[in-house]
């Protein structure tokens, strides 16, 4: 764009000069104006996380000048005058201070606690998108790692958001903390009676959790916020496999104006999906629980969502405890706690590496895989959803088994064995869907799409008309990039001596991952309608193969 | 291929997947505007286009504004709280209707407006910009390394291991330091997780009432009750050990409870007092309350994680992750007729913990 | 009639409250003229006016075949001597006796007896082996009657199973605890005292009438009460508002983004960044 042609008015000279005058801002600012930001729509997902826990940031706010962090016991004589008399903590009463008698104090509590709930399920889900499209692979592998150590957060940060308020509910999940803590070997009972200053519940954890939830947990997610946000921005934005997107560019339309208007829109539209959504569905409501007392319990006693795996790994558990030497193991506590969780965040963290280990592939990738065109990590992906999914669900059995009216035990049996089958099988089904999906793209490259009009050739055969694929979609089908295959074990050097990647068992697992991960099917390149004219669509069989390597097909 | 040749394309416009065709090419460049004018569209058509979307974002932020407004007049006109002809719940609700959707309304009317504004009224700028090597050039990395090793040179690091070690060892206890200021949060655990408030002769009230039972209070099969230790109501600490489920039974439905004594089962018949037996309502699990009674099938179901005691039978496990049974108080009654304790709970109450043996 | 009464009730927390408490007055006024139009079966259970030798006419018709001629019992179904007139009322009046079949759960279904022929067969069990009676209108009034000490109460000995907002919830091998939304004030009160099946009994040993009134005044306060934050969701909890979060939240949020980052038909200019 011309430097000069554009009017420049007054007062942006004026401010911008003296800005730059004092921090030489002109040309660093000029760059992060032209930043280009590739769109798809699911590239806006991380984005929800963010503006999430802005507004997390503000409603807390809003509620720390009003909630008292404290489990003094006062007797309540308020507002909500059924609960008149009844003895509760100040954490509580607080609570219900906020909720009946400061204006807004409902809604903004509410937008809090949506919010909350809306920012773990857009990491989530911003996790997945990252996962299926590759985006992880080199450069951004610490950038992924930043990302589940901000899950992590996420989910201790609303552990303990959702305790503060001291009602039965959340009692219920600290007691159901302390006694998980209590379970760890060696330093169980210390870590509780650290925690809790004693005794549960004491009068300790309360402003305990309020300083970490309010303090040091948010400062370490806007750090790590800040960090992944920053080397985004140095890296570049990946972006999809469109028609003129390459390894050695970025396509999209610049920060300044049209990044910062789509944000401000973006902004304005999460808001108010959460004001909406906390004027409409009536979320936690802890005057229905009463005050905590160590006694009561509710049915249905369900944690947040994002918890929900761990509550269900407890509830999936066969009673296993070992007793050995006068102490104690409980396995019961300690499988569910640890092994799940475990599973999905070493997982996650380890696999971009695994999968450079696999394929051999050292090279940048800046440019997204569709799904389809990486059957292994696309069926790894869902069977760790469905994994997660079935933990999740046996999370809620005791709602499921009332609503469906399915018994209680059988919903736990059934979870006990699909929480193993299901994902291998989604792992399977999802790889074939892939390279059946593949199957169709080597057609559509082949033989071009078939336009719905049936034609008689002159000999009286009937044929299908194709068209060749646009420039457009051309660019999308054939994005595929199947990593070379690796010398595999028992391949021999000129030397007569076996490669060293394929020696001993890590050679041999080696091998046999990577010949899983070069599956693909290719486009065989013969048949007669590639792309040339609206070619004549050839019934007569495979015109794709099962493959490893690399797909070499490119556009002619 | 041109945009003409595509539009005379039959059959399906485009393969599900992939974007619909440019109008333009990225690489046919047309002139770039030069003046702040030239952004504004001249092709009467587009024109056109432009004022509808311009009216349309426009009323979009008018509506927005009305609805701030709304939320103003909300805000100062609907009391909460106590003075509010008594129902502050159904004021509460009016008061979070009339904000919330005022609110929510001006946001989403924002955010529409602002979404016409950047797709309609903008001109599709798209810029391509080129990714430069993250890798360094090799001079730099040669440079940095040279330089950071000359660096190291000079504070004489890996020649003095004199030096390097004591300055190694001077910072161990300072690293210790944090951890041991932690040591203040809590009292060690101690014995205190074996041991329960319950000690001979004290008396079972109701928890909520206060009152002490006699066992003519539980007079029908299948009565159940919550009962905590007298004068601990108002210590939530000894009531999250301590809390107890008396259930009556009719007579001959009690198998002989076995429970631990110490370390050796014992017949606990004599622990119960007219078919009432008294277990820990502490789930051996993870401490949820315990209290789902069954008078049908003798279950205690566990609402947490559904660990389920045959309550006929010693409380023993019959479902779930919880490992072992409910403990069980000894039951007596104390001269005046009333339910006590003969002792303490004989093993640990609740989760299980290293310790426990 | 009092399943429709206190459905009602049940709804206040609707913000059409107002509408619906007009209908509902309509209807209850139409029904009360209906029942006195009606004659006899206008007479309240428990009254005196029961007549047990009716009952017992009605109990061989309906019941006999289960719970046998002289409600001893049968290999089907529990004796009755001793269950007293407060088990019948409550099994007859929430329509789970006569049930559909033995050995299953019985839920809450349209009641097929009026409440004369329900007080009547009261009657004639309650004179058979005594047992839990009827509790007249002061026992179950809420008038006065302290809520804090029915919260209390209630979450520790009825929120485990029926939730701590009433919508009930799941017990062992199928059975389920019922939702207390229809219950009236005289049916909660006789579940407490008959533990109907398998429910505790909470006697008035353990739980004294006064407390048995704090009790019915939470719960029937509770479920009427409104929700301040919108729609209640079930009052289910987490689980529900878990799915609102992904289904409306993350899904309307998704089509935003389409939306916002869909291609443009018009022109595309070409540019270059730094």
């Amino acid at each position: 764009m011309s430097d000069d042609a554009v009017k420049i008015p007054g007062a942006l000279s004026g401010v911008g000069g003296w800005l730059d005058d004092r921090f030489h801002g002109a040309r660093g600012v000029r760059v992060l104006m032209k930043k280009v930001f590739p769109d798809h729509w699911s590239f806006m997902l991380g984005e929800i996380a963010l503006w999430s826990f802005v507004i997390l940031l503000l409603t807390g706010t809003f509620l720390a000048l009003f909630f008292v962090p404290s489990t003094t016991d006062i007797v309540y004589h308020g507002s909500y005058t059924k609960l008149n008399g009844i003895h509760m903590s100040e954490a509580y009463a607080s609570t219900l201070r906020i909720s009946f008698d400061i204006r807004g104090g409902l809604l903004i509590r509410q937008i809090h606690h949506w919010a909350a709930n809306l920012f773990m399920v857009a990491i989530c889900a911003h996790m997945l998108r990252v996962f299926f499209t590759g985006a992880y692979r080199k450069p951004r592998e610490v950038n992924w790692l930043i990302g589940i150590v901000l899950f992590t957060l996420g989910m201790l940060e609303g552990l303990f958001g959702y305790s503060l308020p001291d009602d039965q509910l959340s009692g219920a999940g600290l007691r159901i903390f302390e006694g998980v803590l209590q379970g760890i070997p060696i330093v169980g009972t210390y870590l509780a009676y650290f925690l809790f200053g004693g005794a549960f519940p004491g009068s300790a954890i309360v402003p305990r959790m309020y300083i970490i939830h309010v303090l040091l947990i948010p400062g370490l997610i806007l750090a790590l916020i800040s960090a992944h946000l920053f080397i985004m921005f140095h890296q570049k934005h990946t972006q999809m496999p469109l028609h003129g997107n390459t390894e050695k560019n970025v396509v999209g339309q610049p920060f300044w104006p049209y990044f910062m208007l789509k944000g401000q829109a973006w902004f304005f539209f999460i808001f108010g999906a959460l004001v909406v959504l906390s004027t409409f569905a009536q979320i936690n409501p802890v005057w229905l629980y009463g005050p905590y007392t160590p006694l009561a319990i509710s049915s249905a006693s369900q944690p947040d969502w994002y918890m929900g795996l761990l509550e269900g790994a407890l509830r999936i558990m066969p009673a296993w405890e070992i007793n050995f030497l006068g102490h104690t193991l409980s396995l019961s506590v300690l499988i569910p706690f640890a092994v799940p969780l475990g599973l999905i965040f070493t997982g996650a963290a380890l696999w971009p590496f695994f999968e450079a280990w696999a394929t051999g592939d050292k090279a940048e990738h800046h440019v997204n895989d569709r799904p389809r065109n990486a059957p292994v990590r696309t069926g790894i992906g869902v069977a760790a959803i469905s994994f997660y999914g079935v933990l999740w669900a046996e999370g809620a059995n005791d709602v499921f088994a009332d609503k469906l009216q399915i018994p209680l035990y059988t919903i736990t049996w059934i979870a006990r064995f699909a929480v193993f089958l299901v994902p291998i099988g989604a792992y399977f089904v999802t790889k074939r869907i892939c390279l059946g999906l593949q199957r169709k793209d080597a057609e559509l490259l082949t033989h071009g799409v078939e336009i719905g009009v049936i034609r008689q050739l002159p000999h009286g055969e009937f044929i299908e008309e194709a068209r060749r694929l646009t420039d457009e979609e051309h660019a999308v089908v054939a994005s595929k990039r199947i990593p070379a295959a690796l010398p595999g074990p028992g391949k021999l050097d000129p030397n007569g001596i076996p490669e060293p990647a394929g020696r001993g068992p890590v050679g041999w697992a080696r091998g046999v991952a990577n010949r899983a991960f070069t599956e693909s099917i290719v486009p065989d390149g013969h048949g007669n309608g590639h792309g040339e004219h609206n070619g004549h669509a050839v019934a007569d069989g495979e015109h794709a193969a099962i493959t490893g390597g690399d797909s070499g097909d490119h556009h002619g | 291929m041109s945009p003409e040749d595509n539009e005379e394309l039959a059959g399906p416009r485009r393969v599900i997947g992939t974007p619909s065709s440019a109008p333009a090419a990225l690489d046919a460049k047309p002139p770039v505007p030069q003046e702040a004018e030239d952004y504004v569209p001249t092709d009467p058509a587009d024109m056109g286009r432009a004022k509808v979307a311009e009216r349309l974002a426009a009323v979009c932020f008018l509506i927005a504004f009305v609805a701030g407004i709304c939320f103003i007049v909300a805000y100062i006109g609907l009391e909460v709280g106590p003075n509010n002809g008594g129902n502050s719940v159904v004021a509460a609700m009016r008061s979070n209707y009339a904000l919330g959707s005022s609110l929510g309304l001006a946001l989403l009317a924002l955010g529409t407006g602002s979404i016409i504004w950047v797709r309609h009224l903008t001109p599709n700028i798209e810029i391509e910009e080129h990714r430069h090597d993250l890798k360094s050039a090799p001079q730099d990395r040669a440079g940095f390394q040279r330089d950071f090793a000359t660096g190291t040179a000079i504070t004489q690091v890996t020649k003095r291991p004199l030096l390097r070690r004591t300055m190694m060892i001077a910072t161990a206890p300072l690293a210790l330091a944090p951890l041991l200021l932690l040591r203040d949060l809590g009292p060690l655990p101690g014995k205190s997780l074996r041991y329960t408030v319950w000690k001979k002769g004290t008396r079972a009230v109701t928890l909520g009432g206060n009152r002490p039972l006699r066992p003519a209070d539980m007079t029908a099969p299948g009565s159940m009750i919550t009962v905590i230790p007298e004068g601990y109501q108002d210590d939530p600490d000894a009531l999250a050990k301590a809390g107890v489920i008396l259930i009556k039974f009719a007579p001959g439905e009690l198998h002989i409870p076995t429970n631990y004594d110490g370390g050796t089962l014992v017949s606990t018949m004599n622990w119960t007092v007219d078919n009432i037996v008294a277990y820990s309502k502490i789930c051996t699990h993870v401490g949820c309350p315990v209290a789902l009674y069954e008078q049908t099938t003798h279950h205690i179901l566990c609402p947490c994680h559904q660990s389920t005691f045959d309550a006929a039978n010693g409380a023993n496990v019959i479902f779930g992750p919880a490992a072992r049974a409910l403990p069980q108080l000894p039951l007596t009654t104390d001269a005046e007729g009333y339910l006590v304790a003969s002792s303490d709970f004989t093993q640990p109450v609740g989760p299980s913990f290293w310790e426990r043996g | 009639m009092g399943y429709r009464v206190s459905s009602i009730i049940a709804r206040r927390r609707h913000p059409a409250a107002g509408y619906a408490a007009i209908a509902g007055g309509l209807v209850l006024a139409g029904a009360l003229y209906g029942a006195l139009a009606g004659g006899p079966a206008s007479a309240a259970p428990g009254q005196s006016s029961a007549s047990p030798a009716n009952g017992r006419s009605l109990f061989i018709q309906s019941c006999a075949t289960c719970h046998g001629i002289n409600a001893q019992g049968t290999s089907q179904a529990p004796s009755l001597i001793g269950a007293g007139a407060a088990a019948v009322d409550f099994q007859m009046s929430t329509g789970r006796m006569p049930a559909k079949e033995p050995g299953a759960e019985n839920t809450r279904k349209p009641v097929t007896f009026s409440p004369q022929q329900i007080a009547d067969i009261a009657a004639w069990i309650q004179s058979l082996g005594g047992g839990p009676t009827i509790p007249d209108a002061t026992q179950v009034s809420t008038s006065g009657a302290d809520t804090a000490l029915g919260e209390e109460l209630f979450s520790t000995n009825c929120a485990q199973c029926h939730n701590a907002g009433g919508s009930g919830g799941a017990l062992t091998y199928g059975k389920s605890a019922p939702s207390l939304v229809a219950s009236t004030p005289t049916q909660i009160y006789e579940a407490m005292v008959t533990g109907p099946e398998a429910m505790p009994v909470f006697g008035d040993g353990t739980i004294t009438p006064d407390e048995k009134r704090a009790i019915i005044a939470y719960i029937t306060q509770t479920r009427t009460e409104a929700n301040p934050g919108g729609f209640s969701l079930g009052r289910t909890g987490t689980v529900t508002e878990g799915i609102v979060a992904w289904l409306a939240g993350l899904g309307f949020l998704v089509l935003i983004a389409m939306w916002l980052t869909a291609k443009r038909k018009d022109m595309r200019i070409g540019g270059e960044g730094s």
